[in-house]
């Protein structure tokens, strides 16, 4: 189910914790599963659950919890947008308004081209360069003005 | 700045982030930049002059240094806490979960001095017998926690990790931990459930980590910033960095400052700094307009009316005396474009979508005053939900298992009660009592982009 390249990245996981931890991987396997499949379908949850020997619904639990787990799936790039106070107070639901006219869509809503899903999200602890977003939640973007987003949009072709 | 050049930086004298929004064209961060400027000295001592576990937990406590995560608990008293004649592992874990909204100053700390934080988790744990250390990095810096994992690789090629570090006999490993977008998992045992590979939701205390942590092992949990304070203290002495800050509030700190100033970022200042002089650092107010309220400790922390903030100079002691808490150093700046009632609405919904769902005062409770604090914003308050919201709060606080309770319950006390006409207003007369385009004009986009300072 997963490439012989991630299954060798949660290897690496595994060998930060102890021998009998392995269910400490669990965070960054799912983080890679999702990288590689685009989202957490159940059978890729159960899969890495079965790799890591720890129960289904133990992975499951972990995948349902934290929020940057897309258990459904998204667009080609997916952007989540901080609306949290000390972003707002810098322009981050401005920000967040002109991506909404630009793709056409609303939060947790995806452009019927597949490209774009919108998020909205909770402090990534980045406040001093709002408005702050994350890009298919690994690539933050700092001091997204108007033009900043045109251009991520055009990166994103 | 003057204040920067007559204290000789510490935290950020490494720092060098030529585009912020660029993290490839950082300098400074790397093994051969950290030991130019002293790096890793600090634990050539411990292991030159043969120093005790004792002795060093000595020198941190004589720095009077102070826990940087939030809750100001001294971190040389933490430390002695860790059982000394126990066999088997134990953990120093240092905490990078960074997402108290407003705080950003751990996010620059791992980007361009990661090997303060290495440096400090070392002598951390050698101070305390510790085994293996982790680092939990906040899953929204993705990008940080590969250049952690990078400074790593380079500590360990380097002979700082690993078996007989510097041939001291001393064993010492350390590794990185990704979250992925759970402001509980700051919380310390909800942290270490995270690492476990669980969903993150806090323990009972006790036991303490200190005795049952990580993998029930005795284990130890620092925030970054509090670490990267420790090289320092080891190279300088206690007293040194005491010396930097006012007695009982030891050293320089790390003010995330967010919100309607010019120069958003972070500034080293020392303990005791006016708060007036910092808001001078960051270039004073956005558009010249009028400071109106302050949250000086990250969202958890009260609000402060902006005249009394003015009053207070930042440290633990000044800012508890007004009322609130200096928390993590996040000083979140509202002028006079905020609609109280608004800002409030934002926050406690951050509390109620972040709030674990362990125990029913915060899980409903969050939902309440979130419910009752929307209605409010949309014109359809009532009367009695002023004192309905001071109910529920109070009815939450202290009913938890961890502090985010606590924490979603303060604001909405400390808005209510200092800006109480206008959640009035909002009631009465079904709108803001600041326009919408007065709002709108306050909280626009930057217009002054990169003037942030880094120091």
């Amino acid at each position: 189910m997963l490439s012989e390249a991630t299954l060798q990245s949660i290897d690496r996981e595994v060998a930060k914790y102890p021998a009998d931890q392995s269910q400490s991987a669990v965070m960054a396997a799912l983080r890679l599963a999702q990288a590689e499949r685009g989202w957490l379908a159940d059978e890729t949850i159960a899969f890495v659950a079965k790799y890591l020997g720890m129960p289904e619904m133990a992975a499951y639990e972990v995948a349902s919890f934290y929020n940057m787990y897309d258990r459904a799936p998204v667009g080609k790039h997916k952007i989540t947008v901080c609306t949290n106070l000390p972003c707002a107070l810098s322009g981050g639901v401005h920000a967040a308004d002109y991506l909404k006219q630009k793709l056409g869509i609303d939060f947790n809503e995806t452009t019927p081209d597949g490209r774009f899903t919108l998020k909205e999200g909770e402090c990534m602890g980045a406040c001093g360069d709002a408005p702050v977003m994350l890009v298919n939640s690994v690539h933050m973007r700092c001091f997204m003005t108007p033009e900043e987003i045109d251009r991520l949009l055009e990166e994103c072709k | 700045m003057a204040i920067l050049q007559a204290i000789n930086p510490t935290l950020t004298a490494g720092w060098h982030r030529p585009d912020a929004r660029d993290l490839t064209r950082d300098t400074g961060w790397r093994l051969k930049d950290y030991e130019a400027r002293d790096g890793y000295q600090a634990l050539r001592r411990l292991f030159g002059d043969k120093l005790t576990q004792d002795q060093v937990i000595a020198e941190v406590k004589a720095s009077a240094l102070r826990g940087r995560g939030g809750a100001g608990f001294p971190t040389g008293l933490k430390w002695s806490f860790m059982p000394k004649n126990c066999s088997g592992d134990k953990y120093i874990v240092c905490n990078t979960d960074e997402g108290e909204p407003g705080t950003f100053k751990d996010r620059d700390l791992i980007r361009l001095d990661p090997h303060a934080v290495i440096e400090g988790m070392i002598i951390a744990g050698f101070a305390m017998g510790a085994t293996r250390g982790y680092n939990y990095i906040h899953g929204e810096v993705f990008e940080l926690y590969q250049r952690f994992e990078e400074a790593i690789e380079e500590a360990r090629a380097a002979g700082y990790l690993g078996k007989n570090i510097l041939g001291s006999g001393f064993d010492f490993d350390l590794f990185a931990h990704q979250g992925w977008g759970a402001y509980i998992c700051g919380e310390e045992t909800a942290l270490l459930e995270s690492i476990e590979g669980k969903k993150g939701q806090p323990r009972y205390k006790p036991p303490f980590p200190a005795n049952v942590g990580l993998y029930g092992r005795p284990t130890t949990i620092n925030n970054t910033e509090s670490l990267a304070s420790i090289p320092y203290i080891l190279r300088r002495g206690g007293q040194a960095f005491l010396d930097l800050g006012k007695p009982n509030n030891g050293g320089t700190k790390l003010f995330s400052v967010s919100g309607h100033v010019n120069k958003p970022g972070n500034y080293e200042v020392p303990m005791g700094t006016p708060f007036a002089k910092l808001l001078e650092m960051c270039g004073g107010m956005r558009g010249g307009r009028k400071l109106k309220a302050v949250i000086p400790g990250g969202s958890s922390a009260p609000v402060l009316p902006g005249d009394v903030m003015m009053e207070c100079t930042l440290d633990y002691d000044s800012i508890a005396q007004a009322g609130s808490m200096l928390g993590s150093g996040a000083v979140i700046v509202m002028d006079e474009t905020v609609c109280m009632v608004k800002a409030l609405e934002r926050l406690s919904w951050f509390y109620y979508e972040e709030s674990c769902g362990q125990c029913t005062p915060c899980r409903e409770g969050t939902g309440w005053l979130y419910k009752v604090i929307h209605r409010i914003e949309h014109g359809r308050g009532r009367p009695e939900d002023l004192e309905l919201l001071d109910d529920v709060a109070k009815k939450i606080m202290g009913r938890t298992i961890c502090a985010l309770g606590d924490a979603a319950a303060l604001p909405v006390i400390s808005f209510v009660k200092h800006f109480r006409s206008e959640f009035e207003y909002h009631v009465e007369h079904k709108k803001c009592l600041v326009p919408l385009d007065v709002q709108k004009a306050g909280s626009t986009f930057h217009t002054r982009l990169m003037a942030g300072a880094t120091c």
